[in-house]
């Protein structure tokens, strides 16, 4: 423990030194896209901080506040809210920090099950091959056959349908990580399985059959390192992706519940006065669903050149 | 008048850290008809002066001294469509790959007519039938039949014909050809080379051969020039150089070259350039177990074959095979080392996997110490067989995961079989470390901070982890440069001197073998055709095959036998 102390700073000094770190500092969309992220994600966490109001408190609501303009002062309460307030006064800067939370949240915790799950079978897909390999792959085939949205939401319907009515609102969060997990694990698989069978047939793995080592300690110690870099990327991107399709079941009605707004929950609200001329309950929540997506999927695109080494 | 002149060339590549000299002050000149050989080892920046005269240099590499030029005119400073217009028309270049310097979406006809069209402005038919008159040129039976086929159905050696064919389309008076047959077998680079050759006094074309290789610019070209480390040390005819070498480093390199005629006990070390590293045989010797020869074989290969699919399918009659290991039979007794050569595809490397166990024979046995090792049934006998085998790689690159650190690797078949642990492991992979002359602090790097031939200590060290009776080498120096190899190898060949290593030996150089192997069996297409003593196989070979291999080994004529070596 104290020589891991020891040999933090170094190690530290060693990835600010590496070309990785180099090539980062050196590519503008990096940077932005990066800092975007960064800025984002910490509003979310640091919510409560710079939050002027608990959304999702019914008692810090006001409805005398409803459908305040930004900047400009209640008609009521003589108030004011940054980017305004939405029909039951809650304030829209702080509904979307709290409801961007869920979304990180759905998004971080679908893409790790997709990963999960697609990593280790397509590990055990490309390693072991013949029948395995094609019952896996078949299964990923027919699931790719249908737009993976349709698959979160037949997932999302059946799994509400095994939930007991009084729990369901709690539950919505989970039900939603689990449809969108299960609905894109398979672009790991894919990916995985095919660079597993490039590195199985390396040297470095026979010369480790070679010494007696079994199936399962060769997969996870010798090809798993092996093949996390484009994981890593497809990880980057499937996050912004999954933040979108948290967004798309949640403006279709069937993810997060009111009382607990996600970013598509509140598009989904504001829409409905977007021609009454209350744009700003859809403008702002809409802004950063963009934003944030934009910059996660160039983080994830550079991250792909970067450690790529054909295009090095 | 020169084809070409090469003044104090040097090409810079900018990285982060440094500004990288791959060539320094390079001069070469070609006269038309002249074959005019570049050698050195890998890094030397031979390729990169190739790179250089056609324009073809990779970024961030640029010229940054020095001038090169065609005839009279400076070529050097061209902008990139003056360049095209030369490089198309006047300079050609050969590839190594031959598979990937033709395009497998058009025939060959299409490839060879629409080049002859851009460059040399002539109309369809007059163009179709140069295309078919530069295939007989280069020796390809039956070209009008030939002309409609895609590369993939032509074998590497004809689809190499192609490539020159291609290259000869523009009528150009300079070819540059850039390890030409380094991926070819033997057989089929001798005959490529004799085409060169023929070719250039011919048309009078300049060719600058780049090759890493000692035996075809001995065979093959009219003048030398020696790099070493981005700068020329040493040019002239070529059998001047090889014959008289004057530069030190000439005469290590030279001295290094496994020679076909003769047998030497160890291979002269090259030293040149202070990259010798000792291996301590003595301290290795130290520590291993004094074992009980067994009697009669130590590996014994009983009538084994190997099949692959050719075809898959999902009903047992749709399936095709082809044997890669044609019913095989031979014995390896204790301390001996056992060589296998053949041409690629002739199931040398098969039949090593097979006795090692990463492939299942499908039929045959193989047995060990007098134990029966081809059937996992006795689990006892396979966990012995498993620590006393291990296998050296071809690919130094390939045979180390590059995510694990040099002492995990070290470390692995150790803690795997469960003989140290913990302080005792870690002790044990220093001292192996240590002793294949890498030191202790190589333990913790990874396999991206050393060179070719110091990865391939790393897996020496691996392999005598456990302690092992007998080791499998698999083309183990054919990636390295020479000196390296007449380091490795000289390595193995203390290991099996010094702790009593029984060896098999893979490999398709024949001079190699002779240095290394005690018996030879020599194989074709999946079965051996002969079997000797090695002296006996290279003096006095029985079988027609195994004579026609051994005429194609470089000769070598032109080589000085006695090279003084200089002391450091």
């Amino acid at each position: 423990m104290i020589e891991a102390i020891k040999h933090a700073p170094g190690r530290i000094k060693r990835a600010l030194d590496s070309d990785f770190f180099w090539k980062f500092r050196r590519s503008p969309v990096a940077v932005i896209s990066f800092a975007a992220t960064f800025l984002l994600v910490m509003s979310a966490l640091f919510a409560p901080l710079l939050a002027t109001m608990n959304p999702f408190d019914p008692a810090s609501l006001n409805l005398m506040n409803g459908f305040t303009p930004p900047v400009t002062p209640s008609a009521f309460t003589g108030e004011t809210f940054l980017m305004g307030a939405d029909d039951q006064g809650r304030d829209v800067f702080s509904t979307i920090l709290y409801g961007m939370r869920i979304s990180l949240f759905v998004g971080f915790a679908a893409v790790t099950l997709g990963l999960l799950i697609g990593v280790t079978l397509g590990l055990i897909s490309g390693y072991f091959g013949g029948w395995t390999d094609t019952i896996i792959m078949r299964i990923a085939d027919v699931q790719l056959t249908f737009p993976s949205i349709l698959v979160a939401m037949l997932i999302f319907g059946v799994a509400k349908g095994f939930t007991p009515p009084e729990y369901r609102d709690q539950l919505a969060i989970w039900v939603l990580i689990l449809s969108i997990g299960l609905s894109d694990w398979v672009q790991f698989a894919r990916v995985v399985r095919g660079a597993t069978m490039v590195e199985k047939n390396k040297e470095y793995v026979q010369a480790a059959r070679l010494i007696g080592r079994g199936a399962m300690p060769i997969i996870f110690r010798h090809i798993l390192p092996n093949v996390l870099s484009p994981v890593l990327v497809i990880a980057t991107i499937s996050l912004a992706l999954a933040i979108i399709a948290e967004a798309t079941l949640s403006f279709l009605g069937v993810g997060a519940p009111p009382t607990q707004p996600s970013l598509g929950t509140l598009i989904r609200i504001g829409q409905g006065y977007l021609f009454s001329g209350e744009w700003w309950i859809l403008f702002f929540p809409s802004v950063t669903l963009l934003a944030l997506a934009l910059s996660v999927n160039l983080l994830g695109d550079w991250l792909r050149d970067a450690l790529n080494p054909k295009l090095r | 008048m020169a084809l070409l002149n090469i003044r104090d060339l040097t090409v810079e590549f900018p990285t982060r850290r440094k500004v990288f000299k791959a060539v320094n002050a390079a001069c070469l000149t070609v006269e038309p008809g002249e074959i005019h050989g570049l050698v050195g080892e890998s890094g030397a920046g031979k390729s990169t002066i190739g790179a250089a005269v056609m324009g073809l240099l990779e970024r961030p590499g640029h010229i940054t001294g020095g001038t090169i030029a065609y005839r009279e005119d400076e070529i050097s400073g061209l902008d990139d469509e003056a360049m095209r217009k030369l490089r198309g028309r006047k300079i050609s270049m050969i590839f190594q790959d031959p598979l990937t310097s033709l395009n497998p979406l058009f025939t060959i006809r299409q490839q060879l007519t629409e080049t002859i069209i851009a460059n040399l402005k002539v109309g369809k038919v007059d163009a179709d039938a140069r295309a078919l008159a530069l295939l007989q040129r280069v020796d390809i039976p039956d070209p009008e039949t030939r002309l409609d086929q895609y590369p993939h159905q032509f074998s590497g050696g004809m689809r190499q014909r192609v490539v020159i064919a291609l290259a000869l389309c523009s009528e150009p008076e300079v070819i540059i050809a850039d390890e030409p047959t380094t991926a070819l077998d033997v057989a089929v680079q001798a005959q490529i080379l004799e085409l060169i050759r023929d070719l250039a006094v011919e048309r009078q074309v300049g060719v600058i051969l780049i090759t890493h290789d000692m035996g075809v610019i001995a065979d093959t070209t009219d003048r030398v020039t020696v790099m070493y480390d981005g700068s020329v040390v040493e040019s002239g005819p070529t059998a001047q150089v090889l014959g008289q070498p004057e530069h030190d480093y000439t005469k290590s390199l030279i001295a290094a070259v496994p020679r076909p005629n003769r047998k030497v006990h160890r291979f002269p070390q090259v030293s040149y350039g202070g990259r010798m590293t000792s291996f301590a045989i003595e301290e290795i010797a130290k520590g291993w177990p004094v074992r009980e020869a067994p009697e009669g074989a130590l590996v014994s290969v009983a009538g084994v074959t190997k099949r692959f699919a050719e075809k898959g399918g999902l009903l047992p009659w749709q399936r095709r095979h082809f044997k890669a290991v044609d019913d095989v039979s031979f014995d390896i007794v204790p301390g001996e080392v056992f060589g296998v050569v053949g041409e690629s595809g002739s199931g040398k490397s098969t039949i090593a996997r097979v006795i090692s166990g990463l492939y299942r024979a499908d039929g045959g046995n193989i047995y060990f110490d007098g134990r029966l090792v081809s059937e996992p049934s006795d689990k006892e006998a396979i966990r012995a067989f498993r620590q006393d085998i291990q296998m050296i790689f071809q690919d130094p690159y390939s045979s180390l995961n590059p995510r694990m650190r040099v002492d995990d690797i070290v470390a692995e078949p150790i803690k795997h079989h469960g003989l140290l642990s913990g302080h005792a492991a870690k002790l044990r992979v220093g001292e192996l470390l240590e002793q294949v002359g890498l030191g202790a602090d190589a333990a913790a790097k990874y396999p991206h901070e050393f060179s070719g031939g110091q990865r391939q200590r790393i897996s020496i060290a691996r392999a005598l982890a456990t302690q092992p009776k007998f080791l499998i080498c698999d083309e183990p120096t054919s990636a390295l440069d020479v000196s390296i190899q007449a380091q490795i190898l000289n390595i193995l060949k203390d290991l099996q001197e010094h702790l009593g290593l029984t060896m098999l030996f893979i490999s398709h150089d024949l001079p190699v073998v002779r240095q290394m192997c005690d018996r030879v069996a020599v194989m074709k297409q999946g079965r051996i055709v002969e079997l000797q003593e090695t002296e006996a196989l290279f003096s006095d070979a029985k079988e027609n095959y195994t004579r026609e291999l051994l005429s194609l080994m470089p000769r070598m004529s032109d080589v000085s036998d006695e090279v003084q070596l200089p002391d450091y």
